[in-house]
């Protein structure tokens, strides 16, 4: 290992492809429900800019990702250039600039977990889904992704499934667990 | 030995909801409190010596009396539910089991600052702990707890819940008030603090979430009583957030100064399968390390942590048991800080990275004999040189590490692999 070798991508995803956002192919809108929250927002705040991480939000949760085409429509409501919301949207681990799969599986490696097995753990996953992190299985149904401490270190080694925290993991677990999702996929 | 004063409510059933909250005697210390003078709500605190719970530890009563009275622009009250400090996961606790004492304390704290709009900035991550201090917020307007004219007298609050999105920086007081004004978590310059410039340029307390539960119960029973738990200078009850190979990790409310080794040791049933602890992180994974002697004869409270040489921090304490390689522990650790740096401070920007290579260079056996004294170097132009203490909570634990278990990282000097977890996890 060189000392000024790059950063090793598979441990920040968001390297591998600084600041690049993937496109949705079609153009952008809100919803009408999306306006009128994005409206009431908008009285929360002395300022427009400060409604950007929640229409940001709102864009996530119905599209699962926020695609390049919602860059300017988020910039003309905040009123700010392009450039700040790219700024924010690349800064913030959460908010997803390409497609995920239904089940975002985000593995904590932080040190608890990893004190209680998260290494082997990722392994298990790597090997039943058969796909490395920051990809999607071929079906769609599982994205999985490396994450830090998610403050549930009393249930290390711990994942957190799309909103859900699950845990503590063994390898009979996780079995339960995937199964139980395919079971419920859409 | 356990006391609980913040977490009585914990396992009673649906102890998020109004109905149990007042059942048990919840909004009464808001009550009292909107019959008091403001300031001598804030004296009443001061009083108290309760402290920042976030990781400072900064006096809470004086925090709010640096807020000017009279301001030109509005005063605000940022609710710091970032939990993120590895190893801790107490807010998740208070948000989850009990919301209204959140929003009580909340209501009770811009009373006496004069704050007529509060912001709750929640980790992103959070999911349930979000649907509770969202349901408790709104069944708090409902009952006319926040609105207009609390409970009938002349006082206004405005409470609005604000979701992060993913980094650790937001934390910091400042990085969550670019936050919240929707911009990238980049701590600024202090001074002007918070206090005098804060968030939308308005004079601004941040507290942590625990800070803001204990208000409740100070007014509602009384400085003095809070004062009879913990020490004479750590005054009360602090949450640790147990992790690691322990039996029972989890939650524990306890008095300030009792010995870390009872809390390990009886309340979480010691190190698993008979082991013994190796070291311990007391306040999170930025403050440094303890061996297993220091831990053993220390006591949890502010002072006792800091005689030492480590801190209180957040109370997020890791417990690294003997077959735990040190060098890899600190791999992780740096790793976290490596990706959390915002960027803005060359030292931080470029010491997080160098030491994240160094140590994993270490632990994959390709390490040189220089490289400790590197380490050291390295840490020793990060601590105070920054913005913000992001680049001192990574170079503390480095520092320690390097210094407290040296043997162990002279032993993986040109061993081509960690020489301990091939003895331990056979890797």
């Amino acid at each position: 290992m060189q000392p000024f070798e790059k950063p090793d991508p598979a441990h920040n995803p968001q390297l591998r492809e600084p600041c690049a956002i993937a496109k949705l192919g079609r153009p952008f809108a809100f919803t009408p429900t999306e306006e009128e929250r994005i409206d009431w927002l908008f009285t929360r705040y002395p300022t427009r800019h400060a409604a950007c991480l929640p229409i940001l939000w709102l864009i996530q949760k119905r599209l699962g990702w926020v695609p390049a085409e919602a860059i300017p429509a988020v910039a003309e409501k905040c009123g700010v250039p392009e450039s700040q919301i790219y700024a924010v949207v690349s800064f913030y681990t959460m908010f997803n600039r390409a497609p995920v799969g239904q089940y975002h599986l985000q593995i904590c490696t932080n040190l608890s977990c990893q004190l209680m097995g998260a290494e082997h753990m990722l392994d298990c996953l790597r090997r039943k889904l058969d796909i490395d992190l920051g990809q999607t299985t071929a079906d769609g149904l599982f994205t999985l992704s490396e994450v830090e401490c998610l403050a549930a270190c009393e249930m290390a080694p711990m994942i957190q499934v799309n909103e859900d925290f699950v845990g503590p993991l063994d390898e009979k677990g996780l079995d339960a667990l995937l199964s139980r999702l395919r079971s419920e996929a859409r | 030995m356990e006391v609980k004063l913040l977490t009585a409510r914990f396992g009673t059933p649906e102890s998020w909801s109004i109905a149990s909250y007042e059942k048990s005697g919840g909004y009464q210390a808001l009550r009292k409190a909107l019959r008091m003078d403001p300031d001598a709500v804030t004296e009443e605190v001061k009083k108290s010596g309760l402290r920042g719970r976030g990781g400072a530890g900064f006096p809470t009563g004086m925090k709010w009396s640096f807020v000017p009275k009279e301001s030109k622009l509005p005063k605000y009250l940022c609710v710091n539910a970032d939990e993120s400090e590895p190893g801790t996961f107490k807010d998740r606790y208070l948000l989850e089991l009990d919301p209204h004492a959140i929003v009580e304390g909340i209501v009770i704290t811009c009373f006496a600052v004069g704050i007529h709009h509060a912001y709750i900035y929640i980790r992103g991550e959070f999911g349930l702990p979000y649907r509770r201090i969202q349901s408790a917020v709104e069944e708090a307007y409902s009952k006319g707890y926040l609105g207009k004219a609390i409970l009938g007298t002349g006082f206004d609050l405005e409470v609005t819940i604000h979701r992060g999105a993913g980094a650790y920086i937001c934390g910091e007081e400042t990085g969550l008030i670019e936050s919240l004004e929707g911009k990238k978590g980049q701590p600024r310059i202090k001074p002007p603090f918070p206090a005098v410039v804060g968030v939308f340029g308005g004079p601004t307390v941040v507290n942590n979430v625990e800070t803001i539960a204990a208000v409740p119960w100070i007014l509602g029973h009384g400085a003095d009583a809070y004062r009879k738990h913990g020490t004479e200078k750590s005054p009360g009850t602090k949450l640790f957030s147990v992790s690691g190979p322990v039996v029972r990790p989890g939650v524990y409310e306890i008095p300030l100064g009792l010995p870390l080794r009872s809390l390990v040791n009886d309340l979480c049933g010691g190190i698993r399968g008979g082991k013994r602890m190796k070291a311990n992180i007391p306040g999170g994974s930025s403050v440094p390390v303890l061996t297993a002697e220091e831990a053993l004869a220390v006591n949890l409270d502010y002072e006792s942590l800091a005689a030492a040489g480590t801190m209180l921090g957040s109370g997020g304490m890791i417990v690294i048991d003997e077959d735990t390689c040190m060098v890899w522990a600190l791999m992780i650790i740096e790793k976290f800080y490596a990706h959390e740096s915002c960027g803005q401070c060359t030292p931080c920007r470029e010491g997080t990275g160098w030491l994240k290579q160094l140590v994993a260079r270490l632990e994959n056996g390709g390490g040189s004999p220089g490289d400790m004294e590197k380490i050291l170097s390295i840490t020793r132009n990060m601590i105070g040189t920054t913005i913000c203490v992001l680049s001192d909570a990574a170079a503390m634990p480095a520092a320690s590490f390097v210094t407290k278990f040296r043997s162990e990282f002279d032993s993986h000097v040109g061993a081509g692999r960690c020489p301990i977890r091939r003895a331990t996890v056979g890797v």
